[in-house]
């Protein structure tokens, strides 16, 4: 048999996959995380096929104003008269865009500051790491409300708010992870060989990294979204789009709460926290699957 | 919120620093947080008045003006100067307390803040207290009662209200303990922090104010505790596997002398920091609890500055709230010195 060395990295990442696999299998909540996410996201994604988004229309709404739960509208209507069920529906593609995007950003900057500091240190390593820290202990919604009160509103915007305050915990994270990663002998190895920095750490440092960021990110997630839901409840999200946030805003502006309309305000509240606790139980259990530190504590 | 659980384990000071006498320290940590503190100035500055190009065309979002009042509105707010003059003016009256003037309410951002704060510190004083204790009494017994049906519960519990967001919680709070629900009558009051028609006297009005402050505080508390719970629990879980407990259980102390004398002390310390590092969180419940409940704090302020959108106020909030959760951070990082001989140590 004659294998290359290719095709043997090939077979030995693919059972390093499968293991990762059993690992996080064993992990109900994480599992139960991951089934509930894939149903809401295919939900999401198929609401243009599945509803009539001209229902999103207030001048074409067709019920009457606050309507409770009935046979036309199983989950009520808003103070326009338009079905809450599909608000909701349409929310959360609003609500998971953006959770994501910002997660994505705030990783992106996150790991490249981390990884910057641990493998340059001295200098570098001092100013990015006090830059982080600055950031760290900012109050990240009074400094997003800022961003988002000085730019054009918008999905843009609210993206470019969360990701640029949630970032110093992964920077944090990836630093650490990376300092211990560089002190390996295999790492000396390739710089001996003459790797230069783009070598070290695009072959050897990041994909050892990434498995960690990536349960980070997914905890990112949920945070971010809970961030978006908040911007958009303080009337700073983009006010061309229904998202959870800015019907619970529509809601409490509307004095549904006064009026008891609990069916306008129960759905959007219970899709954030079903999206937040699935992408919470899902990164847990990435992480102790990616983190032996923290095997046997979930 | 949740990417405390990936950094809860980095939260220890770093191995390996060289001895430093207590001046360093102290000049280091203050040192530090002067930086930050003119940071969170630098960035309140460039923020609001470069960020969205012209301010004076921001302050007048959406209304028609002539380039005569534009000119006008430039000269009030010193924006004629140049920029580098602008921001050492900007600071030289920060260091004196002058905020600058609201433009809603005419009058000085500073009086505005100081009036506002005792609300806020009084909710957020009273729902930390109540989150911390509750917090890591709960996370002390669940760790230590590792995989039993409390732990399992308790942060099944805690990652549940971990998801929900702050203000969601305050709406169904408040419809139905406020308002009521069907046949049940509200017990709260909907909003505010006194009733107008209270009794002279200290007794009637305290416990007024205190029945307004229910429903924030448990909505504030119902959301917080869960992140102490979280950061106890695996920061005791971490300190369990250690002989020097093996030695306390060797040497026949109870079990609960051995939590509560030698585990305890030691998991409260990083969970400590964490408690200063996230008061962010509760600087963020704050600001959404206060406007679900019309509390008249900092929070609310926020929200009406928000609406108008009062720049002057809004950068004087900013600076307000960054700059005091910059100062508890500084304070957490001598008070974590002072209560840890490791620290001094290494």
């Amino acid at each position: 048999m004659t294998a290359t060395a290719k095709q043997i990295a090939r077979q030995r990442r693919r059972a390093r996959a499968d293991e990762m696999w059993q690992a996080f299998r064993r992990d109900r909540a994480g599992l139960t995380g991951l089934v509930l996410l894939v149903l809401i996201a295919a939900l999401a994604l198929l609401a243009p096929l599945l509803t009539d988004a001209s229902g999103l229309d207030v001048t074409r709404a067709t019920g009457e104003a606050l309507q409770p739960p009935g046979s036309e509208f199983w989950l009520g209507t808003d103070e326009s008269g338009r079905s809450v069920l599909l608000l909701t529906w349409w929310g959360a593609r609003v609500s998971l865009v953006v959770g994501l995007s910002a997660a994505l950003l705030s990783m992106v900057i996150g790991t490249l500051f981390g990884v910057t500091a641990a493998h340059f240190g001295g200098w570098t390593s001092t100013v990015l790491m006090r830059v982080t820290d600055f950031f760290l202990v900012l109050p990240s919604l009074v400094l997003a409300i800022a961003l988002s009160t000085v730019l054009a509103r918008g999905l843009p915007t609210i993206v470019l708010a969360i990701g640029v305050t949630a970032w110093p915990a992964t920077a944090r994270l990836v630093r650490a992870q990376t300092l211990t990663i560089e002190a390996r002998p295999y790492i000396e190895r390739a710089r001996a060989l003459g790797g230069g920095p783009g070598h070290v750490i695009g072959r050897h440092v990041l994909p050892a990294v990434l498995p960690l960021v990536f349960a980070n990110t997914t905890l990112q997630v949920a945070s971010a979204i809970i961030a978006e839901s908040t911007l958009s409840f303080l009337g700073l999200g983009d006010p061309s789009r229904v998202s959870w946030g800015s019907m619970l805003k529509s809601a409490m502006d509307t004095g549904a709460v006064t009026a008891g309309a609990w069916w306008y305000l129960l759905p959007p509240g219970l899709g954030i926290v079903a999206v937040v606790l699935s992408f919470t139980l899902c990164g847990r259990a990435l992480e102790s699957v990616f983190n032996p530190r923290l095997r046997g504590q979930a | 919120m949740a990417d405390l659980l990936a950094n809860a384990p980095e939260a220890a000071p770093e191995p390996g620093r060289a001895r430093r006498g207590l001046g360093t320290f102290l000049a280091a940590k203050l040192g530090g947080g002067l930086v930050s503190l003119f940071l969170v100035a630098v960035l309140g500055f460039f923020l609001f008045r470069v960020m969205p190009g012209d301010p004076a065309r921001t302050m007048t979002r959406g209304a028609p003006v002539s380039e005569d009042q534009l000119v006008a509105l430039r000269a009030r707010f010193g924006l004629d100067q140049p920029l580098w003059k602008q921001f050492l003016d900007f600071l030289g009256n920060l260091l004196r307390g002058d905020l600058g003037t609201s433009y809603t309410y005419s009058r000085p951002v500073g009086d505005l803040i100081l009036e506002r704060l005792g609300p806020t510190l009084l909710l957020v004083g009273t729902a930390t207290v109540l989150a911390v204790v509750l917090g890591l009494w709960t996370g002390t017994r669940a760790a230590w009662r590792h995989g039993s049906a409390f732990d399992k519960s308790s942060t099944s519990i805690a990652l549940t209200l971990w998801s929900v967001p702050t203000f969601w919680l305050g709406l169904i709070v408040l419809m139905v303990f406020g308002v009521g629900m069907g046949p049940f009558p509200g017990l709260f009051p909907v909003g505010g922090i006194s009733s107008p028609d209270v009794p002279d006297g200290l007794l009637p009005q305290v416990l007024d104010v205190a029945h307004h402050l229910v429903l924030p505080a448990l909505t504030m508390v119902a959301v917080i505790y869960a992140e102490y719970l979280m950061v106890m629990r695996s920061s005791l879980l971490e300190e369990m596997g250690e002989d020097y407990l093996t030695t306390a259980r060797a040497k026949g102390l109870r079990e609960d002398l051995v939590r509560r004398r030698h585990a305890v002390p030691n998991a409260l310390l990083p969970t400590v920091t964490l408690i200063f590092l996230r008061l962010g969180l509760v600087v963020m419940g704050a600001i959404t609890v206060e406007t679900v409940f019309s509390w008249p704090g900092l929070g609310l302020l926020t929200f009406e500055a928000l609406r108008v959108p009062d720049l002057p106020l809004l950068q004087g909030i900013f600076i307000v709230m960054a700059g005091s959760v910059i100062l508890m951070n500084v304070l957490a990082d001598m008070l974590y010195r002072g209560l840890d001989p490791r620290v001094r140590e290494s």
